[in-house]
């Protein structure tokens, strides 16, 4: 068969576009794309309510991200959520009294779990549990609060 | 529908399920001949380069003008590039990619292979011991399988970049926080479901084209009508396999 350089040419460089595109869509594109050689430790938190976090919420400290939720589960002994976090290894000094809460981003933005720093000069290690934690703020009991103490003051009044 | 009609509907998906068996068990003869399968890559994937990448520019375009507008009502236009990027990645990028293979590559397939079953080339070929179906029909089917996932993957890049410039250049989103957003939103798992349904319309696709090119009936007219029948059974097994596909990975 007879050699047709053109199209060879033609189908490499369609070839190389493709790749490049996937690859400009898997680290560009993405956020975490190509994280290769990343390793996690993993703390479990229990929570009254965790409100509407999913699993793959971002975990933070002051903004920035550390970690994911890696998934949610139901203690039937407690009768709490117990939610798995992983964090990059890279933030391994978390004081081991550190607290944490779920937060959520913005009006209609997602839920993420938020840890506030403590004073312990020892760190979380693998494996540990957060003892304090602050459950999700539920916006319908917060409106029926308000409401409750609005009618509240205007009974004193009379 | 009367009986028969529902038979011969029957017939037709029982011969088309054995010839997808026939062309996968032909696909490790053609991988030993490259030369075939390179020259398919280019018929299928390097030559639709041109309508794809226009068409995924203006896809992106479109995306970018009507996603501003609808997101300027709830006033969060910088959330422009999330929106374009997961409709381009996950369901426009593949889906109109595999319509135009369809209608581009597709419909090429079909009428090559017609053509060459009413000149009796492929009763020729049976006659000198080269099967039709392993030397014609996988190489076409294996090029577009191969073809579909990276041109999907352009149109979805290029679409972006569409949406770029009209969001960013032209309505005047912030380039900063289009691109961070976006970056946010975007998780790999939405790019594989991009990468597979692609995979899977080029299954779709190119076993369609093979098929009904392989058993159109060898005169001018039946090869119009099958050519005709590739588009119409392409974009319908598209948009189901697409629906499937989506809940299925959602």
């Amino acid at each position: 068969m007879k050699r047709n350089p053109s199209i060879e040419i033609g189908t490499g460089l369609f070839v190389l576009l493709g790749f490049a595109a996937l690859f400009f869509m898997a680290t560009q594109i993405s956020s975490h794309g190509l994280e290769f050689g990343r390793h996690d430790y993993h703390l479990s938190a229990n929570f009254d309510n965790v409100g509407g976090l999913k699993a793959g919420a971002p975990v933070s400290i002051g903004g920035v991200t550390i970690g994911r939720v890696e998934t949610i589960d139901y203690d039937s002994t407690s009768y709490k959520a117990v939610v798995h976090l992983a964090i990059n290894q890279r933030y391994d000094h978390i004081p081991n009294d550190s607290d944490v809460a779920i937060y959520t981003a913005g009006l209609l933005g997602g839920n993420y779990v938020g840890f506030t720093p403590g004073g312990s000069v020892t760190n979380y290690k693998d494996g540990d549990r957060v003892e304090m934690t602050q459950s999700a703020v539920v916006l319908e009991n917060l409106i029926s609060k308000f409401l409750f103490d609005k009618a509240g003051q205007g009974a004193k009044k009379e | 529908m009367n009986a028969a009609s529902v038979t011969t509907t029957l017939a037709k998906f029982g011969r088309f399920t054995l010839f997808l068996g026939r062309l996968v068990a032909g696909v490790p003869s053609t991988l030993r001949r490259p030369r075939l399968l390179l020259e398919q890559v280019h018929m299928t994937g390097a030559l639709s380069l041109v309508i794809v990448m226009l068409s995924g520019l203006f896809v992106g375009m479109v995306l970018g003008l009507q996603g501003y507008d609808l997101l300027r009502r709830f006033g969060s236009t910088e959330s422009l590039g999330t929106a374009a990027a997961l409709g381009l990645l996950r369901e426009l990028g593949p889906v109109i990619t595999a319509l135009l293979f369809a209608g581009r590559a597709g419909t090429a397939i079909t009428s090559e292979i017609g053509l060459m079953l009413a000149t009796d080339q492929l009763a020729a070929m049976d006659m000198m011991a080269v099967d039709p179906v392993r030397r014609i029909c996988v190489p076409r089917f294996l090029g577009g399988v191969v073809s579909m996932p990276l041109l999907a993957a352009i149109f979805a890049t290029i679409g972006i970049f569409g949406a770029q410039v009209v969001g960013v250049a032209m309505m005047g989103v912030d380039s900063g926080q289009f691109w961070s957003q976006m970056r946010g939103a975007v998780e790999l798992r939405d790019i594989t479901e991009g990468v597979v349904k692609s995979l899977a319309f080029g299954i779709a696709c190119s076993a369609i084209a093979v098929f009904e090119g392989y058993h159109a009936l060898p005169t001018a007219e039946g090869v119009g009508r099958a050519t005709t029948r590739t588009v119409v059974n392409s974009s319908v097994a598209i948009l189901a396999i697409d629906y499937m596909l989506t809940a299925v990975l959602l």
